[in-house]
C-alpha cells in the first residue's frame, strides 16, 4: 500500500472486508426499499444508500467495547458496528427473531452487547445519550470511545448544542459524526444552516471541527483515527462533518421535489463503493474479479437474511406487555 | 428514634448509597458548593468530590440525556432538576428515550436512573416554578413515579428508587423539605408500589398524595371531633400503584375522596377514581366519588390566590361531609 495512507489497524484484508461491508449495507437498503414498495414491510424506513463510506469508515477502527449511537437512518451504522443483517431484517419484518423481538422496527435497532446503543427516532435524541456513555467511560476509567452519528438536520436541535457543550466542558471521549447528506427531510442544509460547514459549529464549543469527504472511506478512516487518538488521550471530543448525499428520498414516500435529478446524478458519480473499488484495484489489493465475487457474496448474505427474516415467528399477545420494566 | 427533616433524609439516603456503591453519582445544576437550589446536596461535594457531585451547565435536555446514556452503560445516576417544572425541557429524553429504551430494544439494556425534583406550590414562585406535573409522567409506560410525603418515607423510597433498574421520577415536595419525622439511621427500603394507610378510619377514605397527605390528616383530626372517622391512604408511588390497598379501604368505608395538588383536570385523581369505579369496590360505594385538585389556571403569584388554587384543609373537610350528605 505505497500510496495509501491509513492507520496500521487497517490492513489490506480489512480494506477488502470494508468493501464487502459497503455492499452489504447497500444491498440491505435496496432490499428493504423493494419490500416497502411491494408492501411486504410496514411502517416506515429511512435508507442510507450512497452514505456507506461514513458508516463503514468510522466504525472500521472501533472495537467491540467502543459504543455508537445512531439515527433514524441507521441500518448502515448497525451493520458497520457488527450487527448481522439477518436479525436486522427480521426486526424489519416484525419477527421475534429480530434484534428487538419485533418491538422496535427500523428506527430502533440496538445491540447493546456489541456496543450499539441504538438507533433513534428523535432527530438529535441520541446525542445526549452518547455523551452519557462517554461520561461512563470517563468516570469508570474505561478505555472506550463513543461515536455519535447524526445528520445535518440534528445540528439545529437544542439537544445537539447542549450535548456538545457538555462533552466539551467535561472533556469526554466522544466523537460527534455529522453525516451531512444535504437534506433534513426536504429542508436543504443551504436553507437551514447559515454556516458553510457544520464543522465550524465546533468552534462555539471550543473543540476541533473537521470537514471530511463522506464518500471517501479512506478519508473517513483517517479523520476518525485522529479523533479516537484525541479521545483516548484525554483531549476530549471532536466534531467530524462527513459531506455526503442520500441517493433515495427521505423515507418511503418522497417525490423528491425539493432537488433536481441533475444534482442526484452528480452525487451518484461520487459513489463511495465505486471509489473504493477503483482504489483497491489501482493499489493491486484486489482484482476486478475478486471485487465482483465480493459483491455477489454480499448480495447472497442479504438474500439469506431475508429468508431468515421470513421464517421467524411473529410475536403474540403475550409479548405485548413484557420488557416495559427491567 | 432520631428525628431529621425530609430534606436531610433525602441527603442521607443519597450519601449512604454513594458510600456503598461507586456507580451512583449525582448530576445537576448548582449542586456543588452551592448545594442545590433547595440545599439538598449541601456538603456532599466536600465528601464525594466534583466527579460524583457533578455540577452541570444549564442544559436540562442535555443532562437528562447524559444521565440516560450513563445509566445505559453501567452507571446509576441521580439527576437533580432544580424545579419539577423544568422536566418540560427534559421531556424528550425522559419520555422518548429513558422510558422506551428497554421496550423498543426488545428487553435489552436498562436505564437505572433517578430523576429527583422538587414540585408543588406555596413558595410564591408563581406559574413556572410551582407546578405538579406528575400526571404527565405517570401516563408514560416505562417510568416509575414516586411522591413521598414524610421524612421516613422519602428515605426508604429513595433507596428503593436508587436500587431500581428503571427510570424513576422522584418528586420531593418543597414545603415538606423542612418537616421532621422519625427516620432510622441505617439504610432501609420501602418498596415502590406499596401504599401506606396513614390513618385508619371507617366512614370515608381519603386518598391523598404528597403534601395533601398532611392536609388530609389535619382534616381527619377536625372531622373526628364531629364523630366522622376518616381513613387516609397515601399511595406513595403513582407508578406502580397499590390498587389493592385503595380498593380494600374503599370497600370498607364505602366513600372516597381523592385529593392532590396538581390541577384536577386530567390529574392522577381521575385515574384513582376510575380505577375504583372499575373495581369490585364500586359495589360498596354509598356516594359519588369526590375529586379535589388544583384549579384550571396557572399558579398565581399573590399568596392568597396561590392558596385558593390548591385544596386546603377546609376544602377537604367540606368534600368529606358532602360524601356523607352532611354538608
Amino acid at each position: 500500500m505505497n500510496h495509501l495512507k491509513v492507520p496500521e489497524k487497517i490492513t489490506e484484508n480489512k480494506l477488502v472486508e470494508l468493501y464487502k461491508q459497503m455492499w452489504l449495507i447497500r444491498y440491505f437498503e435496496e432490499k428493504v426499499d423493494q419490500f416497502f414498495a411491494k408492501g411486504k414491510i410496514h411502517g416506515t424506513t429511512h435508507l442510507a444508500v450512497g452514505q456507506e463510506a461514513s458508516a463503514a469508515g468510522v466504525c472500521a477502527l472501533l472495537d467491540k467495547e467502543d459504543k455508537i449511537t445512531s439515527t433514524h437512518r441507521g441500518h448502515g451504522h448497525c451493520i458497520a458496528k457488527g450487527a448481522t443483517p439477518d436479525k436486522m431484517m427480521a426486526e424489519l419484518f416484525g419477527r421475534t427473531t429480530g434484534y428487538c423481538k419485533g418491538k422496535g422496527g427500523s428506527m430502533h435497532i440496538a445491540d447493546v452487547e456489541m456496543g450499539n446503543l441504538g438507533a433513534n427516532g428523535i432527530v438529535g435524541g441520541g446525542i445526549p445519550l452518547a455523551v452519557g456513555s462517554a461520561l461512563t467511560a470517563s468516570m469508570k476509567k474505561l478505555n472506550y470511545v463513543t461515536v455519535c452519528f447524526f445528520g445535518d438536520g440534528a445540528t439545529n436541535e437544542g439537544s445537539f448544542h447542549e450535548a456538545v457543550n457538555l462533552a466539551a466542558v467535561w472533556n469526554l471521549p466522544v466523537i460527534f459524526v455529522c453525516e451531512n447528506n444535504q437534506y433534513g427531510m426536504s429542508g436543504s442544509v443551504k436553507e437551514m444552516v447559515k454556516v458553510e460547514d457544520i464543522a465550524t459549529r465546533a468552534k462555539a464549543y471550543g473543540i476541533p471541527g473537521v470537514v471530511a469527504d463522506g464518500n471517501d472511506i479512506i478519508e473517513m478512516i483517517n479523520v476518525t483515527d485522529e479523533a479516537i487518538a484525541r479521545a483516548k488521550n484525554g483531549e476530549g471530543p471532536t466534531l467530524i462533518e462527513a459531506k455526503t448525499y442520500r441517493w433515495k428520498g427521505h423515507s418511503k414516500s418522497d417525490a423528491k421535489k425539493y432537488r433536481t435529478r441533475d444534482e442526484e446524478n452528480e452525487w451518484r458519480e461520487k459513489d463511495p463503493i465505486k471509489r473504493l473499488k477503483e482504489l483497491l484495484i489501482s493499489e493491486s489489493i484486489f482484482t476486478e474479479e475478486k471485487a465482483e465475487a465480493l459483491r455477489k457474496e454480499a448480495l447472497k448474505e442479504i438474500e439469506d437474511a431475508v429468508a431468515f427474516a421470513e421464517e421467524g415467528p411473529m410475536p403474540t399477545k403475550d409479548d405485548l406487555l413484557t420488557d416495559v420494566f427491567a | 428514634m432520631r428525628e431529621i427533616t425530609y430534606l436531610e433524609a433525602v441527603r442521607e439516603a443519597m450519601s449512604q448509597e454513594m458510600r456503598a456503591n461507586e456507580d451512583v453519582f449525582i448530576l445537576g445544576e448548582d449542586i456543588g458548593v452551592y448545594g442545590g437550589a433547595f440545599g439538598v446536596t449541601r456538603g456532599m461535594i466536600e465528601e464525594f468530590g466534583p466527579e460524583r457531585i457533578r455540577n452541570t451547565p444549564i442544559s436540562e435536555s442535555g443532562i437528562a440525556g447524559a444521565a440516560v446514556g450513563a445509566a445505559l452503560t453501567g452507571m446509576r445516576p441521580i439527576l437533580e432538576l432544580q424545579f419539577s417544572d423544568f422536566i418540560t425541557i427534559a421531556m424528550d429524553q425522559m419520555v422518548n428515550q429513558a422510558a422506551k429504551i428497554r421496550y423498543m430494544y426488545g428487553g435489552k439494556g436498562k436505564v437505572p436512573m433517578v430523576l429527583r425534583t422538587p414540585s408543588g406550590s406555596g413558595t410564591g414562585a408563581a406559574a413556572q416554578h410551582s407546578q405538579s406535573l406528575e400526571a404527565w409522567v405517570a401516563h408514560i409506560p416505562g417510568l416509575k413515579v414516586v411522591q413521598p410525603s414524610t421524612a421516613h418515607d422519602v428515605k426508604g423510597l429513595l433507596k428503593a428508587a436508587m436500587d431500581d433498574d428503571n427510570p424513576v421520577i422522584f418528586y420531593e415536595h418543597k414545603l415538606l423539605y423542612k418537616t421532621k419525622g422519625d427516620v432510622p439511621e441505617e439504610q432501609y427500603s420501602i418498596p415502590l408500589g406499596k401504599a401506606d394507610v396513614k390513618r385508619e378510619g371507617t366512614d370515608v377514605t381519603i386518598v391523598a398524595t404528597a403534601i395533601m397527605v398532611h392536609r388530609a390528616l389535619e382534616a381527619a383530626e377536625e372531622l373526628e371531633k364531629e364523630g366522622i372517622s376518616v381513613e387516609v391512604v397515601d399511595p406513595r408511588t403513582l407508578v406502580p400503584l397499590d390498587t389493592e390497598t385503595i380498593i380494600q379501604s374503599v370497600s370498607k368505608t364505602s366513600r372516597l375522596v381523592v385529593v392532590h395538588e396538581a390541577v384536577k383536570r386530567g390529574g392522577y385523581g381521575a385515574e384513582i377514581a376510575s380505577m375504583i369505579a372499575e373495581s369490585e369496590a364500586f359495589d360498596y360505594l354509598d356516594a359519588p366519588i369526590k375529586r379535589l385538585g388544583g384549579a384550571s389556571s396557572p399558579i398565581p403569584y399573590n399568596p392568597e390566590l396561590e392558596k385558593m388554587h390548591v385544596p386546603q384543609v377546609p376544602d377537604i373537610i367540606q368534600a368529606v361531609k358532602e360524601t356523607l350528605n352532611k354538608a
